[in-house]
């Protein structure tokens, strides 16, 4: 064993894990509390996942729209995640999200305007209005330079790329965190009192994905490891457009910003195909025919959204049957057109980075020619599972926000609603974990054999003689999830999924990583593999609990939304025989919030009409 | 349609290295960062790189493509001809890590310099009001991706080794995206003139040249900004002004 007094050991009062949006608004938030802070972040500061965030954050501001309100929103976000959120979550979003938005104009934010003056609000996929405060096509590097610039004055420390491997603990509550220092690759233990995790997801697990480098789900296997709850993993969105050509750019993501700023979708035939599928719950708020839907893109309020813009679930299975029925485009996707919907001035201010990326990687115009595009996967509904009010796991001290926390966005997530949950439970966290620390009456230790049990493993990657390829071993595993594990699932390749894990499992404990240990790609790669591997099979064991189809998740063999499936969420824990599934009967949803969700479109119109007379 | 093509990658660390060559198979739409990958994972394992979106959006692979700063996730294989040998090496600005990873955190300590974001207090309703086309210009300025292609290639970093005297191109348009920020109130200008030193610009626009996100650096930033500077500390009538309103309150 290693001898741990010679390690490096940092105190804080709280560390956050994670440094996008989520991971700096907790860290804010943990400093204006006067705690000793420190940020843990995996690459440089500003470079996490948020920066690829496009289309905008959803927030009911009614600069647009006056008609919006946090009731509709609410009502919104229940409705595309089929009513498996955690209500008081979405409510407490659909709140609090306006006065995030309107803090980070406030820390120096330049969102694009309205004619008046106002942040300018952006339509989208399921939100009933245009709710998306937005920058052109980059909103998320607006809102992370924003927390970056502002934050850096703020006094917490940043800790810059170095990567978390294990959560320490002294007697069932969080101690700390073993990390190393990518650039030297030496360790380093830091002493906390409580622990935020904002991580992201796990996309890497899939071959297709949006998701960069860093997202190989840390996070969600750290909290696992230590004994926490995952909860919801079945849920894994598959983002319906992705760019598809070339291949070495295969799931890069292509902002349903498109679509929001009236883009359509083609099958080869030049037909708007999503008139086809309609689900019957959005069917009386949807236009029935392209003359109405191009109405309401001219602005007639009277008309109905365009399918176009129905969730993001109903999209890409939409699209996936398309191409399975050979209606595809050349490349396997199909077309995103907007080109003959806008001109092209319009598309080069609004969408930016869309008109660059196409040209420069697929060498595409887009004010003059369709998109090729397909699902990729894109973002993990489930994770951490979480109190509403404080964003507390159930691990005492270990705290979760963002995407690596479950229950906001139920079985399916709005375009929109990650930015504004990264701020509000964001900031949530933070100040759940202030609040606990202030409350500690001890401070807990190190167990000396914790700390060096971890560095013992990740050290045993680069000490063995010879073992596998750790890039070999990961395209194994993302093949392996692309096709069990995909969009539409079954049991019969779920099983299969779980079988194959246990083979890809033999390969991960004698990997091998070459060279020493200083920025070391290949040794770091290996040891995201442990994280990859508890992520593919949660996913894939709660795939398999839920035998029903909602949301993003997707039976072949139980089409349909089943009753029943709405009463328990996916529980996924550690125990002594292995990882161990069960449901979770959920408790009785508060009257009022259930009303709202379940009101008419026009009845809560009605209502919120009155109470903005009445005010 | 894939084909095999020559590679020169620096190896190495703060203590020397050199070129080595690696020969792999390319597919159809590869970009730099594609290729070194493929390096990485079956040539060798250890080859440090930095990247993050790979789709041009957050500036962390910077590196010298045939001696030319780019970011190696929009730099497509077919832009060389087809049987070139494409060398790849660090930032020649910084000091190398390792391999193709540099150290830039002395960028880190410069924005932490500048004087924050002071707005003005919000309207009566609450809500701050800018027209567009007031903050078109800072939202310009506003896409850098901090790649540090920009501060790698200006002279006054990279051959004159100025770095305790100036800025860098990258941080004088997060001064003028601040100085030009409609609800800013913070006076930056004293600063821009002294400890950032716009004065030792010579304006010979390559930063604007390599900027991935095309920002105008030098024509919409750097300009404007030393023009504000000359205004207050070099115009004779406002020197005369200030000396005597000062004189004035003195006595």
């Amino acid at each position: 064993m290693a001898d741990i007094s010679e390690i490096q050991t940092i105190e804080h009062d709280v560390v956050v894990i994670g440094a996008g949006g989520a991971g700096l608004r907790a860290a804010i938030e943990c400093s204006e509390r006067g705690k000793n802070t420190g940020l843990v972040c995996k690459s440089l500061l500003g470079k996490a996942h948020t920066v690829m965030a496009e289309g905008g954050m959803a927030a009911a501001l009614a600069n647009v729209d006056h008609r919006d309100h946090w009731k509709v929103h609410f009502r919104d976000t229940m409705r595309g995640g089929k009513f498996l959120n955690q209500w008081r979550m979405a409510e407490l979003h659909a709140q609090q999200a306006p006065d995030r938005t309107n803090e980070l104009e406030e820390w120096g934010a330049v969102f694009d305007r309205t004619p008046n003056g106002l942040i300018s609000q952006r339509n989208f996929g399921g939100h009933r209005y245009p709710r998306l405060a937005h920058v052109g096509d980059r909103t998320g590097l607006e809102m992370i330079r924003t927390l970056q610039d502002y934050g850096i004055h703020q006094g917490f420390q940043v800790h810059m790329e170095c990567t978390a491997l294990n959560l320490l603990q002294d007697g069932g509550r969080i101690a700390g965190v073993l990390a190393y220092w990518r650039e030297s690759g030496r360790f380093v233990i830091f002493k906390a009192k409580a622990v935020i995790l904002a991580t992201g997801g796990g996309g890497k697990a899939w071959r297709v994905t949006s998701n960069s480098w860093e997202y190989t789900g840390d996070g969600l296997a750290m909290a696992y490891l230590a004994g926490a709850e995952l909860m919801d993993m079945e849920f894994v969105q598959f983002h319906p457009t992705g760019m598809v050509w070339p291949p070495s750019v295969r799931g890069t993501l292509v902002t349903e910003g498109v679509r929001g700023d009236g883009g359509v979708l083609l099958n080869k035939n030049n037909e708007r195909f999503m008139f086809n599928y309609i689900p019957e719950r959005f069917a009386d708020e949807t236009a029935d025919s392209e003359q109405e839907a191009n109405r309401w893109l001219e602005g007639d309020r009277s008309a109905r959204r365009p399918p176009e813009l129905l969730t993001r679930d109903v999209v890409a299975r939409a699209i996936v049957a398309e191409v399975q029925a050979g209606r595809g485009s050349p490349h396997g996707g199909v077309f995103l057109d907007i080109a003959s919907r806008r001109p092209a001035e319009f598309i080069k201010k609004k969408l930016p980075s869309m008109y660059h990326q196409f040209k420069e990687l697929a060498e595409v115009d887009i004010t003059s020619q369709p998109m090729e595009v397909g699902p990729t996967v894109h973002y993990f509904m489930g994770g951490i599972r979480v109190d509403a009010e404080t964003q507390s796991s159930t691990l005492p001290g270990l705290f979760a926000c963002g995407e690596c926390a479950a229950g906001l966005h139920g079985a399916n997530r709005l375009g929109g609603n990650s930015l504004s949950d990264l701020l509000v439970f964001g900031r949530l966290a933070g100040l759940g974990a202030a609040d606990y620390v202030d409350k500690l009456k001890s401070m807990p230790q190190i167990d000396s054999d914790q700390a060096s049990q971890g560095i013992k493993q990740a050290t045993d990657v680069l000490n063995r003689q010879t073992g596998k390829n750790p890039y070999l071993i990961h395209e194994d595993l993302q093949e392996m999830m692309s096709k069990q594990v995909g969009i539409v699932r079954q049991e019969e390749d779920l099983k299969q999924a779980l079988k194959e894990l246990e083979r890809i499992h033999k390969d991960v404990a004698e990997v091998k990583a070459h060279g020493a240990s200083q920025y070391n790609p290949g040794w770091h790669e290996a040891l995201d593999l442990r994280n990859l591997m508890i992520v593919a099979e949660a996913t894939a064991r709660a795939c398999l609990e839920r035998q029903e189809s909602r949301g993003a998740h997707t039976r072949l063999d139980y089409p349909g939304e089943r009753d029943e499936g709405v009463s328990f969420n996916v529980i996924v824990r550690k125990s002594e025989r292995g990882m161990e599934v069960c449901r979770e009967q959920r408790s009785a949803p508060p009257a009022e919030l259930e009303r709202i969700a379940h009101l008419s479109i026009e009845a809560l119109e009605a209502e919120v009409d009155q109470e903005a007379r009445n005010a | 349609m894939s084909s095999r093509r020559n590679f020169r990658v620096w190896r190495g660390d703060r203590a020397g290295g050199e070129f080595s060559n690696y020969a792999i198979e390319v597919d159809e739409g590869m970009v730099v960062l594609d290729a070194i990958h493929r390096i990485q994972a079956e040539q060798a394992a250890d080859l440090a790189v930095r990247w993050n979106c790979k789709a041009g959006k957050c500036g962390s692979c910077s590196v010298e493509i045939n001696g030319k700063p780019k970011l190696s996730c929009m730099t497509r294989m077919n832009s060389f001809a087809p049987d070139a040998t494409i060398s790849v090496q660090p930032l020649k600005a910084f000091p190398v890590i390792k391999d193709l990873v540099s150290d830039v955190s002395w960028n880190y300590e410069q924005n932490k310099k500048i004087p924050p974001f002071k707005p003005r207090a919000r309207g009566a309703d609450g809500k701050h009001r800018m027209l567009q086309r007031d903050v078109d210009r800072v939202q310009e300025f506003r896409k850098c991706i901090e790649c540090y292609l920009c501060q790698n290639v200006c002279h006054i970093l990279r051959d004159h080794d100025k770095k305790n005297s100036f800025v860098g191109p990258r941080f004088m348009i997060r001064l003028a995206s601040l100085e030009m920020h409609p609800l800013d109130s913070a006076d930056r200008l004293p600063a821009i003139k002294g400890e950032f030193g716009s004065g030792l610009c010579n304006i010979t626009r390559c930063c604007t040249e390599v900027c991935p996100e095309h920002i105008n650096i030098t024509d919409n930033g750097i300009i404007p900004l030393k023009e504000r500077v000359v205004d207050r500390f070099y115009d004779p009538l406002l020197w005369l002004a200030c000396k005597f309103f000062s004189a004035n309150r003195r006595s």
